[in-house]
């Protein structure tokens, strides 16, 4: 999913400290952020938007394009089905510690209803000069600004630093995708990298991924196909087997999930794999030079 | 969370899935107690660890003096990570076959995922690989549950004739306690048929879901303890997420991926980490305690304090992290990077109250800290 500057984008949980924090960086951005929901204070104007009881009646005058959620883990499967019910074609979840089966059940009713999702667990979406949706430092150009350059990252904190790196390279952004640290996603790695291999204004792709889960390795089938180039990083090379690392989805499980298998399967699929994720910019940089990426 | 056995059997028995008579005891004597009432009994070690047969953590026993011996060795070993405070002695139940149950989590569909095999037993991962055919999966629209034809197709499946209707009964049962619990995991291998034509759990394996602990505090409350180091669960009483790795160079940074990128780095520029610490989402907060937890560590040589804020703002983590090395004056010498949201506020606070500028890049700082580490040992 790729949120766009004409997007209309309403916030769920908008009166909450952090929403109130990220709704005004969001804007800062250049977001159009239209409307708010809080369903104790309704009726307000909150960050310059006014603020319904629900989605549903939000949506009477106008249905926004993408609903990002800042609201509390217990609260995430009213909320999102309350998005999906009223017609809200995109979803980003950011909340973290969501049951997983809410999640599941949230994503069922999403397919059902052609609400494209991403999250839970997310840090959103950048589209750098146009729109951010979520907690990524997008109004900072050392970190994000227009390129070429698509992004897939299961972390926030690891995202901001690939594209550090990327704009450290003199390149810049056409999409930053949060896919979310949790082991259930509404957008799975291999689902966004087929969104950026369709979108055209992205030449080159770096993919950010994580030990635990098989993400990767499913996504290593895609990459064989795909008519753009990835550069990818796999965190987790150096956490013992078996512990949990912060995120549920970085769990060992069998072969499948361990470094080793998604390097295998990345670099089986024709992907350049990096030690560091400051090899991110000298190998898109040499990649520039050869196809032309901006 | 993992369940222990007993507590899981325990839910089973409530959810209508016959399960062994069984006793939980924590001293020899209380086996030997338990081995009376019950008759030949398994004592079974109880930790939350897969392959605990195979490492003699599950032994017969037939008189009372048995399982007392056997308790006795089995009580305060170590079991993979696991300490045995307690066995539980169960009555040897007479087994006709054994089928492997279980309901998961199946992320990529996403969908709940009933499976079920008719060689089931110790060797299930084997066969996985050599048998594949054998292992019959049915994904459930996560929204519903499993239906009674659709359990009766599976079981018809796996030809286990008179005991089909005890089987397709006990799936049922299963994946309606996947869901009312919160599980990950909900396994039951084996699940013996006897020769009355019914079904016994002879072993059940529970994983509930973290997230899903603050709805099911019942189970949170009989989850079992982790394994975890002293200064390991004092972090984890303060929310944080610490495990201690024992090299010399400290971690202190934001994000589960950043950290664990940290760690990958000083391992790829010849350093050994001395910790995973990450203090984003929620913790962003908490810098001092992590300071505090961190420099605990013994032989701490350097620390990489990395910081890349997205949603954790690094001026807030700066602001408690420099407070509290303003008040501790460590002696480990730190090596910072800054960038992300906040990171101007962040660089002139660093500057100002400790004097220190940070690395223009990660790799410059760990390339630092691990110089720092290695000239300390030598």
């Amino acid at each position: 999913m790729i949120v766009r500057g004409h997007e209309r984008v309403m916030v769920q949980g908008i009166t909450g400290r952090q929403a109130t924090y990220w709704t005004a960086r969001m804007q800062e951005c250049g977001t159009r952020i239209t409307a708010g929901v809080s369903p104790r204070k309704a009726g307000i104007i909150h960050c310059g938007v006014p603020v319904f009881g629900s989605v549903r009646e939000a949506a009477e005058g106008a249905p926004p394009d993408v609903s990002v959620l800042f609201v509390p883990p217990m609260s995430v499967k009213p909320a999102a089905l309350d998005a999906v019910a009223a017609g809200v074609p995109k979803l980003v979840i950011l909340t973290e510690h969501v049951p997983v089966q809410d999640a599941m059940h949230v994503i069922a009713a999403a397919r059902e209803a052609g609400t494209e999702m991403v999250g839970p667990n997310t840090a959103g979406l950048v589209t750098p000069g146009e729109s951010s949706v979520g907690f990524m430092p997008a109004f900072d150009p050392s970190i994000f600004r227009p390129g070429r350059v698509g992004v897939v990252s299961r972390s926030g904190s690891l995202g901001t630093l690939a594209c550090l790196n990327i704009v450290r390279a003199g390149l810049g952004q056409s999409a930053f995708i949060g896919i979310g640290g949790d082991p259930v996603l509404g957008t799975r790695t291999r689902a966004a990298l087929e969104v950026l291999e369709r979108d055209d204004r992205t030449e080159a792709v770096v993919l950010i991924g994580e030990i635990g889960g098989d993400m990767e390795e499913d996504a290593a089938g895609y990459v064989l196909e795909m008519s753009k180039p990835v550069v990818a990083f796999v965190a987790g090379r150096a956490s013992p087997p078996d512990r949990r690392m912060g995120h549920a989805g970085a769990i060992f499980q069998g072969d499948r999930g361990s470094y080793a298998s998604k390097r295998q399967a990345l670099e089986g699929a024709g992907a350049v794999v990096l030690d560091t994720p400051s090899g991110i910019g000298p190998a898109l940089a040499s990649m520039e030079e050869s196809d032309g990426i901006r | 969370m993992n369940i222990p056995e007993h507590a899981a059997k325990a839910l089973l028995e409530d959810a209508g899935i016959p399960v062994p008579a069984g006793i939980v005891a924590d001293s020899p004597q209380g086996a030997a107690r338990a081995a009376a009432r019950l008759g030949p009994v398994m004592v079974k070690a109880q930790i939350p660890a897969g392959g605990r047969g195979k490492s003699g953590g599950v032994q017969p026993a037939s008189t009372p003096a048995e399982a007392h011996a056997v308790a006795r060795s089995l009580l305060g070993s170590r079991i993979s990570r696991h300490r045995v405070t307690g066995v539980l002695v169960e009555e040897r139940v007479p087994v006709a076959q054994e089928l492997y149950a279980a309901v998961l989590n199946h992320p990529a569909g996403p969908a709940r995922r009933v499976v079920l095999s008719e060689r089931g037993g110790v060797d299930i991962e084997e066969t996985a690989r050599t048998d594949p055919g054998s292992i019959r999966t049915l994904d459930l629209d996560p929204r519903t549950g499993l239906r009674p034809e659709a359990a009766r197709r599976l079981v018809a499946r796996a030809g286990v004739d008179a005991a089909a209707p005890a089987v397709a009964d006990a799936l049922l049962r299963m994946a309606r306690l996947h869901r009312d619990s919160d599980a990950q995991l909900l396994e039951i291998n084996p699940l013996a048929l006897t020769d009355a034509g019914g079904v016994v759990a002879l072993d059940c394996k529970l994983v509930i879901d973290g997230a899903a602990a603050a709805r099911r505090q019942s189970l949170a409350a009989v989850a079992a303890p982790e394994p975890l180091t002293e200064l390991e669960r004092a972090a984890r009483e303060l929310g944080l997420q610490f495990v201690e790795l024992g090299g010399e160079v400290g971690v202190l940074a934001n994000g589960a991926g950043l950290t664990m990128t940290t760690m990958d780095v000083i391992v790829h520029l010849g350093g050994r980490p001395a910790n995973f610490l990450e203090i984003g989402g929620d913790a962003y907060t908490k810098a001092r305690p992590a300071l505090e937890i961190v420099l605990a560590q013994p032989g701490l040589r350097s620390l990489v304090v990395n910081f890349c804020g997205a949603f954790a703002r690094t001026d807030v983590m700066v602001d408690g992290l420099t407070e509290a090395w303003t008040e501790l004056q460590p002696d480990v010498p730190a090596f910072f990077t800054i960038d992300g949201t906040g990171a101007a506020e962040a660089r002139r606070m660093l500057e100002e109250r400790l004097g220190l500028e940070p690395y223009p890049t990660m790799d410059q700082a760990i390339t630092a800290a691990v110089r720092a580490a290695q000239q300390d040992a030598a």
